[in-house]
């Protein structure tokens, strides 16, 4: 074991792990990210917080993993490259191991261009991959990436996202071998519909032994409506959504539609099941997290492994 | 009472736009003496600062006639005037002189009917424009109609 | 070559407004080849502004002057014996130019026509696109010769993110994916496995990070 994050101990133990997601609120709100993070106790095995999500401002990451860590859950630090240097990613880690929060995620960030603030600077002082390298040499060697001693270096589980729909496709199990030489232990998908393309994504994985070197959890998020499923198909980049998903959304009356969204979510998971080299699965259900708990137990998902 | 006068300088291409105006002559139509047309071998052969010196020296208005899309005798002079236009247009905008006084017109050489017409369209819009006050000639008080 | 283009009208009408005698000066280097501030231009410009002066009811006093380039010492003195005829300078050289004339000709205020964009190469006639931030390192022996430092929006050295869509930018579909473009070249050079060699973290000192730069040849400066 490398770390003492529950997340590792559930994939370590050959369970299925079930992640989710809350983001935080836009505005000095505690209250919203304890709410939401309230709804999924005893469902999920971490809790993402994003790192303002598509460059809209949000309070920190950091600050709400703070307060879901104070409420006994386990919360799953993300940081994005977009918005610090080097030194303030180390320093912000170091706080939250301060904070017994030991999972993390190392992504790039959506570009401040679809944000509130598009006038600002993107820093990129280095990015998703150097980034899981740097995190990587702060736990096992104990140094910071300038070279120094880390006192009481920080054991943190590392995660990084993957794009199976992304272009170009030739290169994501390539780009996925970089995230795990890099230093990746645990890898979240992006949301998953087109269940034939994941399954040749995963083809390439398992053939490069990439399955057993990052543990992969699924990515799933229930549609709210025709509506929605119209506006990732077309609106969304990286995103792939087949025709037959938004003619089955469409052909339900609108009442009903959010129902069969669920439903849908939860006949992924259990096809998901069946492919090997799945060693979990990381549940968005973006300001929909009063339904999470229903999934994982319709998905045969709960009680979480007490580990 | 002294009705204003309008100064137009026409940049006619040789090939369509001056013959169509020698064709307006031979069949006895006419147009306004406003019009003071400057021959060029292409309506492409005029850049931005032809015009922008045209209305320098004071002219009210200005415009640059070539062939009918698609028929520029060499090949795509008429494509290079319009987008040079456009472009002074704006300039004219930006400094606070209306777009109006410039203008991009095509025919064929045997139109010398709608040569006419332009001819009186464009007179008759720069009248309503009124003077351009750009001109020396206008700060000094005297504008008067300049060759 | 370095890009610009030049400002809004509005904006340099306000910078020269009180002023009665102008130097505008030009540049035949990169700000003529991207048609912003050579000869040609600085007439336009000059045109423009005395038409719009002439509206307002007075005449300037412009001289136009189009230097071999803005950015050395030995051209900008050619402007010395007419200087004392201007009583503010409008450059229409790139930012360099612009300073180097603040920094000869001290007594004079000096503005810049143009907004100094990027360096830059011509993608067609009258098109002209970003390719180089002067890192001061120069990555582009591992990249098959397409920088991701000037061309990634994200600036990633190990791309694509997941935002990549048909060879494009998730900011726009009229930006390349630079590393679609650099995955394309090094499949073409037969170079595919150098895909997955991990770039360590740039090293910015030898950018803009590390404070302004300079480079001094020994065997060149007295």
């Amino acid at each position: 074991m490398k770390t003492e994050s529950v997340l590792e101990k559930v994939l370590a133990s050959g369970n299925l792990a079930v992640t989710s997601e809350c983001g935080p609120p836009r505005g000095a709100v505690p209250e919203k990210i304890k709410e939401k993070a309230e709804m999924l106790r005893g469902y999920v095995d971490g809790v993402n917080v994003t790192d303002n999500q598509t460059a809209m401002v949000r309070m920190s990451s950091l600050a709400a993993c703070i307060f879901i860590r104070q409420m006994g859950l386990h919360p799953i630090l993300q940081v994005v490259t977009r918005d610090r240097n080097r030194l303030a990613m180390q320093s912000d880690i170091l706080g939250a191991y301060s904070h017994e929060i030991d999972t993390m995620l190392c992504l790039s960030g959506d570009h401040p261009h679809f944000g509130d603030h598009p006038e600002a600077i993107n820093v990129h002082d280095i990015d998703s991959i150097q980034f899981l390298q740097m995190v990587k040499t702060m736990r096992d060697e104990g140094k910071f990436q300038g070279g120094a001693d880390i006192q009481n270096p920080p054991k943190m589980f590392i995660g990084a996202a993957a794009n199976p729909f992304a272009d170009p496709f030739e290169l994501r199990v390539a780009r996925l071998a970089k995230k795990a030489k890099a230093g990746a232990d645990f890898i979240q998908t992006q949301c998953i519909y087109n269940l034939d393309k994941f399954e040749q994504w995963m083809q390439g994985v398992r053939d490069r032994g990439l399955h057993e070197k990052v543990a992969i959890l699924a990515g799933v998020t229930p549609m709210k409506s025709a509506g929605m499923a119209r506006y990732m198909k077309n609106k969304v980049p990286g995103m792939d959504v087949p025709d037959d998903i938004v003619e089955r959304m469409a052909g339900v009356p609108k009442e009903k539609q959010a129902d069969e969204g669920i439903q849908i979510c939860i006949e992924t998971i259990e096809r998901l099941k069946e492919v090997k080299g799945v060693s979990g699965f990381h549940i968005m259900a973006i300001e929909w997290e009063q339904r999470v708990p229903e999934i994982v137990e319709r998905a045969g998902l709960y009680p979480r492994p007490e580990v | 009472m002294n009705q204003f006068e309008p100064v137009i300088v026409a940049f006619c291409c040789h090939y369509c736009a001056y013959t169509a105006a020698d064709m307006a002559g031979s069949q006895r139509l006419s147009y306004p003496p406003n019009v003071k047309i400057v021959r060029v071998p292409c309506s492409g052969k005029v850049d931005a600062i032809h015009i922008l010196k045209a209305f320098e020296k004071g002219a009210d208005g200005v415009y640059v006639a070539g062939c009918l899309e698609g028929d520029c005798h060499f090949k795509n002079g008429n494509t290079k005037a319009s987008r040079r236009v456009a472009y002074v247009k704006k300039m004219l905008e930006e400094i606070g002189i209306d777009a109006g006084r410039l203008e991009m017109f095509y025919m064929s050489a045997g139109m010398g009917e709608r040569f006419s017409q332009v001819a009186r369209d464009m007179t008759q819009r720069i009248r309503e424009l009124g003077p351009n006050l750009t001109t020396k000639a206008a700060v000094e008080g005297t504008h008067k109609a300049v060759a | 070559m370095i890009t610009a283009e030049r400002k809004p009208l509005e904006e340099i009408i306000e910078f020269v407004k009180p002023f009665r005698r102008l130097l505008l000066v030009g540049c035949n280097e990169c700000v003529t080849v991207c048609a912003a501030g050579g000869r040609k231009e600085v007439g336009l410009l000059a045109s423009a502004l005395q038409l719009k002066f002439m509206k307002q009811g007075h005449a300037i006093d412009i001289k136009e002057m189009t230097l071999e380039r803005q950015c050395d010492p030995e051209y900008v003195e050619e402007l010395a014996p007419i200087i004392d005829q201007a009583d503010a300078i409008l450059s229409m050289a790139c930012g360099c130019g612009v300073q180097e004339m603040a920094r000869r000709y001290k007594n004079l205020p000096v503005f810049p026509a143009l907004n100094t964009k990027f360096m830059g190469a011509s993608e067609r006639q009258g098109v002209w696109a970003e390719r180089c931030q002067g890192c001061g390192d120069c990555l582009l022996g591992l990249t098959g010769g397409i920088c991701p430092i000037a061309r990634c929006s994200k600036r990633l050295l190990n791309g694509p993110c997941g935002g990549s869509t048909n060879g494009k930018c998730e900011i726009s579909p009229d930006v390349d994916c630079v590393w679609q473009l650099i995955w394309d070249r090094l499949k073409s050079l037969g170079l595919e496995s150098r895909y997955e060699d991990i770039m360590p973290a740039k090293n910015w000192q030898t950018s803009r990070g590390g404070g302004p730069r300079k480079i001094i040849r020994e065997d060149l400066a007295e």
